[in-house]
């Protein structure tokens, strides 16, 4: 009799997706993205783990892994193979990166700069994207990993869209998808012409739930987040460029201060400076407070 | 019992054959498929004897046989599997009623049935937990399918002289107890091969496995539709 154990093995064999015929075996399910699940597979002929994504039933998907494979930038996992499996399906092997998502790097506990950081690396990433005409539209923190080394990596590129040279924007009667709370207004309502500017929202999202009630960060993420896309940076190296000035002590484009906040803030920049001024100040009038005559 | 051939065909669509030859090889295949998961359904659901348990086994097949019921199977309507439980139901419930032996189908043999077999079996079960006889039966069903494959399977690899390949399979997935289970080395060691071989065989005998589960389901649906969805449901358990 087949015990009770190999009933939940065998069957959870046919869970996973034939892969005969090709050089992967299906380890475990690492994810569900966009059109397709994510498995830890092993690769037998290179004896090395890799992540192995396999579309759903629907035909056509090839472009994800081309304009991956298109797109070399540390921050996008790099695809190693592509091909069909018996039935049908298409799928493609990528590097295998270990790390945690965004979102649950960020439940460790992580103070705003390191999380800015990481920010903008997703920026640089998507804004390489941007120049090599590929939108992500789905960006969010589940698409975000942060590696065991620091690495920071786009992933889930199931949805990317490319811009037309012509309208710079994707054609009428192309579905709506994305995530809701991520989804730009226009991507939602699914217009005809949408374009980078969508990702500056979704980005401006993921600003949002990284910004901790620091005032300048919450005001670029909402700015960001403009219903009209005209009132938004206007590329992502606009929305870095502000976080960066954050960073650096500096004003932000997307904050008024009051005059307080600004003092505080120039205090906090020029620290050093300030401090040795005051220390010099210090000893002078001690100094002549002690020889008196 | 005569061996059906190995067919991608449908053996319930063969059942309502012309030809009794090809009938009746179509039925002694379900038969096989199906006469352990019936006999212990009628054992707990039906709280029978292990031996009106056989009677009511054997009288079911014999009685489907003879007046040819499974021939009113409509695969727009529901699984085979289903609608061969709503038949068994309906017929232990008559012969209770009827109380005879002999209308159970006592002194006929057509269902080669290994009551010791299965009763060994289902003593290995904890059948006082079972509160879902459906699940229950669909469980059976598939070690029955898992089984058959698995024979199937250890045929193929004999054949072909390829024995060590059945072998890393049974002993690392249809072993018992997770903690009971060899490792690649393990097994490496016993069979006198290569972790690597240990490998490549074992992923060699779950495609072949893979296979033959398939077809073998495949010769149980009446139609690709019920084929399609019985292969996505096998995932399930």
């Amino acid at each position: 009799m087949i015990p009770e154990p190999a009933i939940d093995r065998l069957s959870a064999m046919f869970r996973s997706p034939d892969v005969s015929g090709t050089r992967y075996e299906i380890v475990s399910v690492l994810g569900r993205g966009g059109m397709g699940v994510v498995y830890l597979a092993r690769d037998t002929a290179l004896d090395r783990e890799v992540a192995l994504k396999i579309f759903d039933r629907s035909p056509g998907e090839a472009n994800e892994a081309r304009l991956i494979a298109r797109l070399e930038h540390p921050g996008i996992v790099p695809v190693h193979d592509f091909g069909e499996l018996p039935d049908g399906r298409l799928f493609y092997a990528m590097k295998l990166v270990r790390g945690d998502r965004l979102d649950r790097w960020m439940a460790a506990g992580r103070d705003i700069s390191e999380r800015l950081g990481v920010f903008l690396r997703v920026c640089e990433t998507v804004a390489f994207a941007h120049a090599h005409g590929v939108i992500h539209r789905d960006l969010k923190p589940e698409n975000v990993m942060v590696g065991e080394f620091g690495e920071v990596l786009v992933l889930d590129w199931g949805i990317a869209a490319e811009l037309s040279i012509a309208d710079c924007g994707l054609k009428s009667g192309d579905p709506i998808v994305g995530t809701p709370d991520y989804m730009a207004p226009e991507q939602a309502r699914g217009d005809a012409v949408i374009d980078h500017r969508a990702d500056v929202f979704a980005l401006g999202a993921v600003l949002a739930g990284i910004a901790g009630g620091v005032a300048p960060i919450v005001a670029i993420a909402r700015k960001a987040q403009s219903p009209d896309a005209a009132a938004r940076y206007q590329s992502v190296p606009a929305l870095a460029a502000d976080v960066n000035r954050y960073l650096a002590g500096r004003a932000v484009e997307a904050h008024r201060e009051r005059l307080l906040d600004r003092v505080a803030r120039v205090g906090r920049r020029y620290r050093l400076p300030i401090l040795l001024v005051l220390t010099y100040v210090v000893v002078r009038v001690l100094l002549l407070w002690l020889f008196r005559v | 019992m005569a061996a059906f051939p190995l067919t991608r065909h449908s053996i319930v669509a063969a059942i309502r054959s012309e030809q009794p030859e090809v009938r009746r090889s179509a039925f002694d295949t379900l038969v096989t498929a199906y006469w352990k998961p019936v006999f212990k359904y009628v054992r707990l659901k039906w709280h029978q004897s292990p031996d009106d348990a056989a009677d009511l086994t054997q009288g079911f097949f014999l009685r489907a046989f003879e007046k040819d019921f499974f021939a009113g199977f409509d695969p727009s309507r529901s699984r085979f599997r289903t609608y061969l439980r709503t038949c068994l139901d309906g017929h232990v419930s008559n012969a209770r009623k009827a109380d005879a032996r002999l209308k159970r189908g006592g002194g006929v043999t057509l269902v080669p049935i290994d009551v010791d077999e299965a009763e060994r079996e289902l003593r290995l079960q904890a059948i006082n937990a079972i509160d879902d006889f459906d699940a229950y039966f669909h469980r059976e069903w598939l070690r029955g399918l898992f089984a058959v494959a698995a024979a199937r399977l250890r045929d193929a690899c004999a054949a072909r002289g390829r024995a060590d390949r059945f072998t890393v399979f049974e002993q690392y997935d249809l072993a018992g107890d997770d903690a009971g289970r060899p490792t690649y080395a393990d097994l490496a060691r016993r069979l006198g091969l290569s972790t690597i071989d240990v490998t490549n065989e074992l992923a060699a005998a779950r495609r072949e496995f893979r296979r033959f589960v398939l077809e073998a389901l495949r010769e149980q649906c009446a139609t690709d539709e019920e084929f399609d969805a019985e292969s996505r449901a096998l995932g399930s358990g």
